[in-house]
């Protein structure tokens, strides 16, 4: 086998370990909150995990400053909520979950996603 | 066009005038009313002739400020940055699409020999593919950038890198011609992959954002219901004011043609009324004195004056948006998969790119090179996660709006995925297949009681005035039509799914079925046959017993709705089966169900053993609805795998159920099964589609059918195809509104 062919393996090789790596094995940043928290939708949701208490109503404000239209709407599909973004403007979301447990969010087309923590 | 607007600087009756005088002057203004209390305006002209600015000079040359706003409803916003944004796009999309004709004209085999030499020239294919890669295609790389610093990546992502890679290989291409060659491969460029790639892209996503709109309207359709003004009489004088300035207990006017503004109870006059809007009845509902009303349906003919009784978020159409914009947050069951494959999806497919580029690169012989960069962006370019995303909630948001607009409510999309799969259908008789409104048809005094018809009626009512039970209604009904005086009871007690006992003087009263009269052991044997008469005709038979001794028997009746017959019929036409749940005893019971077309009965049932025969009858997969109609029924309504709740009222957000019927029609059950079926079966095609498409082109653009059938796709037509598969699930989701839910 030629040198080249053995450099386009082993460069292949290292960017699929690194593309692995980019984005399966990122660390969540979280956030404990306990009345309210403004997220900012860019790329993504930051902070993307959020941890709030059980029974308490806590107010999660999305602002969005990314066009993308993936990212024009949010789904709290386990609270039934279903919001349009509006580009650089805050939108309010008020939840009071009644269980503990693991809760995600997500855009419209479920490309990005970000997870309430309810403890 | 109406509009109410506030008006700053007003103090005096006189300024009214001065003002109103001076709006209605305005060409194109037909009317106009100002209030001083609300400190607003309501002006109907014609909006060709007069814009905001025209009436705010109007009224500030007579001195005063007027604040006329656009509807600042979040739903007009939507639409319009999403008309803003659709523009944007559009122009986008032909400088693409143009740009990109002029280099595959003058770079494509075959055709470009017939190109100008100045097309065929690779750094004019340069000059004219950076502003597609840039400009245009600008948002891909605005979104791909912030999301790669969150470690994230999705369907942008793919596209800015598979055309950056065409776009920058070219690039060098045309720059460094001689290093390439000196590689062994011919320098050619591929800007028309690049810019013929962006153009398809954002077409596709012109014609898909155009789409999703429509998956929407049903709520746009609901929102724009809602009355703008209404007129309430206040101090003997009618004033109109904006629907958000009505309060509780306020008299409204509503004339022949006017939408009734809020919900309430008819107080003076009557009229027919158009309910179509909300409960799907075509037929106009004649409406008097002391019935209700609901907001945003059109009163047809008479004029009437009426009470406001709900107001804003508790009117019954503010409800059902509610309720539909929260079914359509709402995630379904089937879409769990999906979600699980589209949290992968995009960094996979990055991994199969670059396998794909090594594959080719090490086993693709000659001109390697070339095909592993271009197999590499096909596999980018084809990848459609957008489609698998759309597959779902398109078709709930289609689906649970089609549903609203035939007065079918449904609360989730569970709800909605579970109805498909009812094999058992339990209705509760009364207030669901029956009216609800029972009526006295026969006294019969018992031979030996010294009481006639009239004492027995006066005795059972008495008794009966405490009870709520919807029979009793129909004992004290009767009693006041004919006029009898109620006497004083004492130690009333109700005994649930018997009757009730109390004291009329020192006789002991005690009146209820027959479960009742063996209980206190009263012997009524002896007139079992006349009893049993009476229920054959579907009656049911309630005894009364002064003093432990059978004084008479009273018979009720309800009458069955229009629609039971042909509800229950749709259910079996489509092979469900139909279960009735009564109180009454299996002789009533029968004859009810035999008339509605009902085989399996359960009578006798008390009010808390109706959740445990529905429980009895989910046995293996077998699902249950329950249909009630929502207050006495909750528990079987929750047992149920979906509660079925017939509206009573203006109360449509029934917690209990899964889908609420707000047309009291029972032909609604089957057709909110239907609704189900056909939703489901579009998500499952679908779904198929979209996950079809991925697991057979994503290979094909790999190359794997090139060692066998010669088969390559080229980037463009991966491009193509990407762009069809997300415009082809919502388009898809939108043929759900052409069905017809027949009521």
């Amino acid at each position: 086998m030629s040198v080249d062919k053995i450099l386009v393996i082993t460069v292949g090789l290292i960017g699929i370990a690194f593309t692995y790596w980019f984005f399966f094995m990122k660390k969540e940043e979280m956030v404990t909150v306990t009345d309210s928290v403004d997220v900012l939708v860019k790329g993504g949701y930051s902070p993307s995990t959020i941890s709030i208490p059980k029974g308490k109503t806590t107010k999660i404000t999305f602002i969005r400053k990314d066009p993308s239209s993936c990212l024009e709407e949010v789904v709290l599909s386990d609270f039934k909520i279903r919001k349009y973004l509006p580009m650089n403007e805050k939108v309010a979301i008020e939840i009071t979950p009644k269980e503990a447990g693991e809760f995600d969010f997500t855009c419209g087309m479920n490309m990005f996603h970000g997870k309430i923590i309810v403890k | 066009m109406k509009k109410t607007f506030s008006i700053r600087g007003m103090h005096c009756a006189s300024c009214v005038r001065v003002l109103e005088r001076s709006l209605k002057k305005v060409d194109g203004v037909s009317e106009a009313v100002v209030n001083l209390a609300t400190e607003k305006a309501t002006v109907s002209f014609d909006p060709q002739k007069v814009s905001n600015q025209i009436l705010q000079s109007a009224v500030a040359n007579v001195g005063y400020k007027a604040i006329v706003k656009d509807e600042n409803n979040h739903e007009d916003e939507e639409q319009k940055e999403k008309g803003k944004e659709l523009k944007a796009l559009k122009i986008k999309v032909i400088v693409a699409l143009g740009l990109g004709a002029l280099i595959l004209w003058g770079s494509f085999p075959l055709i470009m020999e017939t190109a100008p030499a100045i097309l065929q020239n690779f750094f004019v294919q340069f000059l004219l593919a950076i502003p597609v890669q840039f400009w245009a295609g600008f948002a891909f790389y605005q979104a791909t950038i912030p999301a790669l610093r969150n470690r994230t990546a999705n369907m942008d992502t793919l596209v800015a890198l598979g055309t950056t890679v065409a776009f920058s290989y070219s690039a060098f291409v045309t720059l460094f011609p001689k290093v390439v060659e000196m590689a062994g491969i011919e320098p050619m460029p591929y800007f028309d992959v690049s810019t013929i790639i962006i153009g398809l892209i954002l077409l596709g996503r012109y014609f898909e954002a155009r789409a999703k709109m429509g998956t929407s309207q049903a709520i746009k359709k609901l929102i724009g219901l809602a009355a703008k003004t209404a007129r309430i009489i206040r101090d003997n004088k009618e004033i109109d004011i904006a629907i958000d300035q009505v309060q509780i207990g306020d008299i409204i006017r509503v004339r022949p043609g006017e939408k009734i503004p809020v919900d309430g109870v008819i107080i003076e006059g009557e009229s027919a009324i158009d309910e179509s809007m909300i409960t799907g009845e075509s037929i106009p509902v004649d409406k008097k004195s002391g019935d209700s009303v609901i907001g945003a349906t059109i009163n047809k003919s008479g004029t009437f004056l009426y009470k406001a009784k709900k107001v804003g978020e508790e009117t019954m159409l503010a409800q059902i948006i509610k309720l539909v914009q929260d079914a359509q947050g709402s995630k379904a069951p089937i879409q769990r998969l999906a979600d699980v494959i589209s949290s992968y999806f995009v960094p996979v497919v990055i991994m199969l790119a670059i396998t794909t580029f090594v594959v080719w690169y090490v086993f693709g012989g000659d001109s390697a090179f070339l095909f592993a960069l271009l197999n590499m962006i096909a596999v980018l370019i084809i990848a459609c996660p957008c489609a698998m995303g759309l597959a779902t909630p398109t078709a709930i948001m289609v689906g649970t709006g089609k549903g609203a607009e035939s007065g079918i409510l449904i609360k989730d999309a569970e709800s909605l995925e579970t109805a498909q799969k009812i094999g058992t259908v339990v209705f509760d008789k009364t207030g669901t297949l029956t009216k609800g409104k029972p009526e006295v048809t026969d006294v019969v005094s018992i031979q030996g009681s010294k009481l006639n018809t009239q004492s027995l009626l006066q005795i059972a009512a008495s008794i009966e005035k405490g009870s709520e039970h919807s029979l009793a209604e129909a004992i004290v009904k009767k009693a006041e039509d004919e006029k009898i005086t109620f006497e004083k009871t004492t130690g009333f007690r109700a005994i649930a799914g018997h009757g009730v006992e109390g004291k009329i003087g020192k006789n002991k009263v005690l009146f209820g079925n027959r479960k009742l009269m063996e209980r206190e052991k009263i012997t009524y044997k002896e007139y079992e046959d006349k009893i049993a008469v009476l229920e054959e005709e579907g009656k049911t038979v309630m005894l009364l017993a002064i003093n432990k001794q059978l004084a008479g028997l009273i018979a009720v009746a309800d009458t069955l709705k229009d629609s039971a017959k042909s509800g229950i019929k749709a259910l079996r036409d489509m092979g469900i089966e139909a279960v009735m749940i009564t109180g009454d005893n299996e002789r009533t019971a029968k004859a009810i169900a035999h008339a509605v077309g009902i085989e399996r009965i359960f009578a006798e049932v008390l009010p808390e053993q109706k959740e445990k025969i529905v429980k009895d009858l989910q046995v293996g997969k077998n699902k249950v609805a329950f249909v009630g109609d929502g207050i006495n029924d909750a528990p079987a309504l929750a047992a149920s795998d979906v509660g079925i709740a017939m509206g009573t009222g203006t109360d449509v957000a029934i917690e209990a159920a899964g889908i609420t019927l707000v047309n009291k029609n029972l032909a609604s059950v089957a057709a909110a099964i239907k609704l189900s079926k056909q939703t489901m079966k579009t998500i499952r095609l679908n779904l198929f589609w979209a996950f079809g498409y991925n697991v057979i082109l994503i290979p094909v653009a790999a190359g794997v059918l090139y060692p066998v059938f010669g088969l390559l796709l080229n980037p463009i037509f991966a491009s193509f195809a990407m762009a069809m598969s997300s415009i082809s699930v919502v388009l898809n989701s939108l043929l759900l509104r052409k069905i017809k839910l027949v009521i």
